[in-house]
């Protein structure tokens, strides 16, 4: 059997996602005989190299890079899955959701508390290489067809071993209460 | 202040359970309810602050904040938009100087959205501190503004424009027109006071529900519960304290019935009451009235004192030893929902208008915990010229399970909107013809919660075994585009009155708006359509009837008019979802960023 | 003494006494139902509907269905179990559930009827509605992202004077629980607590309190709700 090639990233989220990945341990080797690594943090490989059979998306979405990147994992990957709360609900991230966003930067660069005033007036970064933020945090699903949800923040690394066995060899997954997580 | 608030509670005996008519006295004095009335008012009745803020901030014309020395309350209904609001509410706007939702900045003129006010035969219309204005035009409406920034009341910009019938009665004096076009032999015939109260009082209380039963008359507001049967009910239920309620809370957008009975024959209604205490064994009599209805309120109270001096109502009703029943009007303050019997008796204990589980139902456990009988006014008609005429009279009229007329509201896009008493049995094409209405493109029966159809189904005729309607008809022409103009307006409306106890309806209400606007915008999805049809399913295990119904507006257009759903909806690549819009998602950032 | 009665849960008969609440007779039977606005010992209300039977055929909450002689209750069918799958993500996409950040996860009852369920998304639309967190009570805090709006403090917490110290304001999709300044001066640490306690999510807590009990050990870490009842 050819082995299923794998995608992940990270969108609006903090990497806890792909870190409990990490924490299969040793499960790590069998993983190895069983998938391949394309574009991913993990090694490092910026862009895809060929179609995928599974993209794993950490985060939502709160800037056009991360709305980018997540189509782009839409059109290449056959599966994708939406790993962890950020990525279903938005997150931690969400909760600027209830805040225009016009008073979020104000608080953040303009009048916060921890905004050093300096010589220069304060201003709110905009650069042409950076990406520009969206109007509030959007789930992944909320702009593309997402396939799975894992739950957890981040979900359980036996969930995620669980999820990866049963999307690669085809069984179902059986959920296990004790994995069934929402933080 | 510092007098009214004391003054109007010791009226009502510092009774917390007429809160209502508390809040609605002080409201007329004050203009608003600021914190600090609310405060006093708690602290007066010894109930929690919140207590009184739950039942003020339920009601839509209880105001937290001052809404102008002229408050306009310009009805948002269907109906008022097919015959010219938009062009209405521009020149109210630029008159006044501010938005719909505000005040002007003088404080003079308040402008608000209001549900339908019951006079869709004579849009768009307005309520001006309780004085109707009907028909309204954009320089009419700009004169009004005028006048009253220059000094004017009310009353003097209406002038003589008086209605016909009993609107020009001198304590009425309102411009609303009846519209009777069409006179059955139940509710708009010949009516002599007191001749059925005298023909009652030769029978026992159960020989009178005999007769109800016999009649088979059934309620009139739309469900058509059998109306003998609930007064047995009552009659049977222990106690010696019971009640009968007169519900015209008429909301349901499209219906101005019970408005032109209880103009036109008002006592009519109150005998119906009296009969139905003699029949159940209740002495009291109370009239539930929207809040609209308020410029009826002298007039309502000379015919009862009327009735009194005549010996129709008080202690012994028309000469009989034991027969005293009282009549009391309950004004609402702007709640759909209070329509639903047991929200209504709720709301008439001071509460906020959430329907009551049942059992126990009202008949057993009512208002005041008292056994209670709920009559639409129309059904309180009926019975009188049951008593006058008999059964077997009332049984010749109608259909094999309709008995008797119906009075139906025709409004929207024909000819002769108005009031049309017909006996049951006609069918919609019947009817489309009487009022001249051609060109039709759909037909609302029984307001948002009832049904939109479709021209197949035009033969379909007017009866609880078929089409089962409170008796609205909203006329829908070809010109008119469905699902912007009639369905989103309807799936708003739910939303605003839904109570906000049931989860689904809470919920869906605007959730199922928010659908429909994505697929109105032309980015919905072939899977929103059967998210709409799963969710009606959800919408069926609410509490009431108008949480049960709250989607029909979608769900029957989505059964009658697939069609222009399906002409809006995205067919595409579905694995990305339309109605994402990046650029919009970012214009935020762009224009926080603009100019640094 | 209360007399007794028999009734039927999914086609087996049991005792139960005259009057009793549906959805405690039926625990009592070991049957679970699951509820989110019913509380022991205060009124039912209804409110939430994922307590929905079928009572003789017909839908019905079983919070506020006093179980009499001969009642016929199925407690679950493939259509009710997707109702209150349905509730439970209602609620989740009405209100802003960030479970991560939750004094109460782990002992919440939405989400634990969501483990129940096994929910991982919500088939509804995510509101974010705008909401508040009231932190001017000395002893309590309010955070309104995460009310159900299920009325239990409003029926279940009564100040020494016996006066109520939360009421719903508003109404529809606007609904909101308030506290009275006044009913709820000077409470005691205990009925902070209670009302802490009568919340089933996190939406009313103590000042000063929370995140006390490590993860694992939890009310529903381990043990799903209702887990000590057949289902």
């Amino acid at each position: 059997m050819p082995k299923k090639i794998i995608a992940t990233a990270s969108l609006a989220g903090c990497f806890g996602c792909h870190m409990s990945f990490l924490d299969i341990d040793e499960r790590l080797l069998d993983l190895i005989e069983l998938v391949e690594f394309d574009k991913s943090p993990f090694n490092d490989l910026k862009e895809f190299s060929r179609a995928c059979d599974i993209g794993l998306i950490e985060g939502g979405c709160c800037n056009d890079e991360n709305v980018h990147t997540l189509i782009n994992f839409r059109q290449r990957c056959r599966v994708l899955v939406a790993v962890g709360e950020c990525a279903i609900m938005g997150g931690l991230p969400s909760l600027r959701n209830v805040i225009p966003l016009q008073e979020c930067l104000a608080e953040a660069y303009l009048h916060g508390p921890t905004v050093a005033g300096g010589a220069t007036p304060n201003v709110i970064p905009h650069d042409p290489d950076l990406p520009k933020i969206l109007d509030r945090v959007y789930p992944c699903h909320e702009i593309v067809k997402m396939d799975y949800f894992l739950p957890g923040c981040p979900p359980r690394a036996d969930l995620i071993w669980d999820a990866l066995v049963a999307l690669v060899t085809g069984q179902e997954l059986k959920w296990p209460y004790a994995t069934f997580k929402f933080d | 202040m510092d007098k009214t608030i004391p003054a109007v509670i010791k009226k009502y005996n510092g009774d917390e359970t007429r809160l209502m008519d508390i809040l609605i006295d002080i409201q007329a004095e004050l203009g608003y309810l600021s914190d600090a009335t609310i405060a006093r008012i708690a602290k007066t009745l010894n109930i929690p602050q919140v207590d009184v803020e739950q039942t003020v901030s339920f009601y839509h014309f209880f105001a937290r904040e001052p809404r102008g020395r002229y408050t306009v309350y310009l009805n948002d209904s269907v109906v008022a938009q097919f015959h010219g609001r938009a062009a209405v509410v521009r020149a109210f706007e630029e008159a006044a100087g501010c938005a719909f939702g505000q005040v002007s900045p003088d404080g003079c003129i308040g402008l608000f959205d209001t549900a339908c006010i019951g006079m869709s035969d004579q849009e768009p219309a307005a309520l001006i501190n309780d004085v109707v204005f009907t028909s309204l035009t954009p320089a009419w409406a700009r004169e009004i503004v005028a006048g009253l920034r220059a000094g004017k009341t009310v009353a003097e910009l209406q002038g003589d424009r008086l209605g016909d019938g009993q609107n020009a009665h001198p304590l009425v004096h309102a411009m609303v027109c009846n519209h009777i076009r069409r006179r059955g032999s139940m509710v708009f015939d010949d009516y002599q006071p007191g001749a059925a109260l005298r023909r009652v009082v030769a029978l026992s209380s159960s020989e009178v529900i005999a007769q109800v039963k016999a009649a088979s008359v059934r309620g009139r507001g739309g469900a058509g519960f059998p109306t003998g049967m609930k007064w047995e009910f009552a009659r049977k239920a222990p106690g010696d304290v019971k009640y009968i309620f007169c519900n015209a809370d008429e909301g349901e957008p499209g219906t101005f019935k019970d408005r032109v009975i209880l103009t036109e024959l008002p006592q009519l209604v109150f005998e119906g009451m009296a009969i139905a205490g003699y029949a159940v064994g209740a002495r009291q009599g109370i009239l539930y009235i929207r809040n609209e209805y308020r410029y009826l309120r002298a007039y309502l109270e000379q015919v009862l004192s009327d009735m009194r001096a005549n010996n129709l109502l008080g202690p012994l009703i028309v000469g009989q030893a034991g027969f005293n029943f009282e009549i009391k009007i309950q004004y609402g303050a702007g709640a759909y929902v209070c329509g639903e019997e047991s929200a209504l008796i709720e709301s008439a204990e001071g509460k906020r208008g959430e329907p009551r589980d049942r059992p126990p139902f009202p008949v057993e456990k009512g208002y005041l915990q008292r056994p209670t009988v709920v009559n639409n006014v129309e059904t309180l008609c009926s019975v009188v010229k049951v008593i006058l005429n008999g059964p077997e009279w009332y049984n010749n009229l109608g259909t094999a399970e309709s008995k008797g007329t119906k009075v139906l509201s025709v409004s929207g896009d024909c000819e002769w909107p108005g009031i049309y008493e017909v006996v049951w049995g006609f069918s919609v094409n019947d009817i489309l013809k009487m009022v001249g209405a051609r060109d039709v493109q759909a037909v609302q029966v029984g307001g948002p919660s009832g049904a939109c159809i479709a021209p197949k189904e035009f033969n379909r005729i007017l009866a609880y075994e078929d089409l089962a309607t409170g008796g609205s008809l909203i006329i829908i022409g070809r010109q008119r585009d469905l699902l912007p103009e009639v369905v989103l307006n309807f799936a708003r409306f739910f939303r605003d009155e839904s109570c906000g106890s049931c989860v689904p309806c809470r919920a869906l209400t605007g959730m199922a708006q928010i659908v429909l606007e994505k697929i109105i915008a032309g980015r919905g999805t072939p899977t929103d359509l059967d998210r709409l049809s799963a969710w009606s399913a959800i919408m069926k295990r609410n509490r009431c009837g108008l949480g049960q119904t709250a989607l029909n507006p979608i769900v029957t257009t989505l059964k009658n008019f697939r069609g222009l759903y399906d002409q809006r909806i995205k067919a595409g690549d579905d694995r990305f979802e339309p109605a994402f819009d990046l650029a919009a998602a970012v214009r935020d950032y762009d224009r926080a960023v603009a100019g640094t | 003494m209360a007399t007794f009665v028999k009734f039927t849960l999914d086609g087996k008969i049991y005792l139960s006494e005259d009057g009793a609440p549906l959805v405690e007779a039926a625990r009592a039977c070991g049957v679970f139902i699951p509820t989110l606005c019913n509380y022991t010992g205060i009124p039912p209300k209804g409110a939430c509907r994922i307590c929905t039977v079928l009572i003789n055929g017909l839908p019905a909450t079983a919070c506020t269905t006093k179980v009499v002689e001969g009642l016929n209750v199925q407690t679950s069918t493939p259509e009710l179990e997707s109702f209150r799958q349905a509730i439970v993500e209602i609620l989740f996409a009405e209100g802003n559930h960030l479970c991560p950040s939750c004094e109460k996860s782990g002992s919440c009852e939405l989400q634990a009827l969501a483990y129940r369920y096994r929910v991982t998304v919500p088939h509804f639309p995510y509101l974010f509605p705008r909401r508040d967190v009231e932190a001017w009570h000395p002893k309590l805090l309010k955070d309104h992202n995460r009310c159900i709006q299920c009325k239990r403090c409003i029926r279940g917490i009564r100040n020494p004077a016996g006066k109520a110290l939360f009421a719903f304001g508003k109404r529809g999709d606007r609904v909101v629980i308030n506290i009275d300044p006044v009913t709820s001066q000077n409470i005691s640490d205990a009925l902070a607590q209670q009302a802490m306690d009568i919340c089933p999510v996190g939406a009313i807590l103590r000042k000063g309190k929370g995140f006390d009990v490590p993860i694992g050990r939890r009310t529903y870490d381990r043990t799903p709700i209702g887990a000590e009842l057949r289902s």
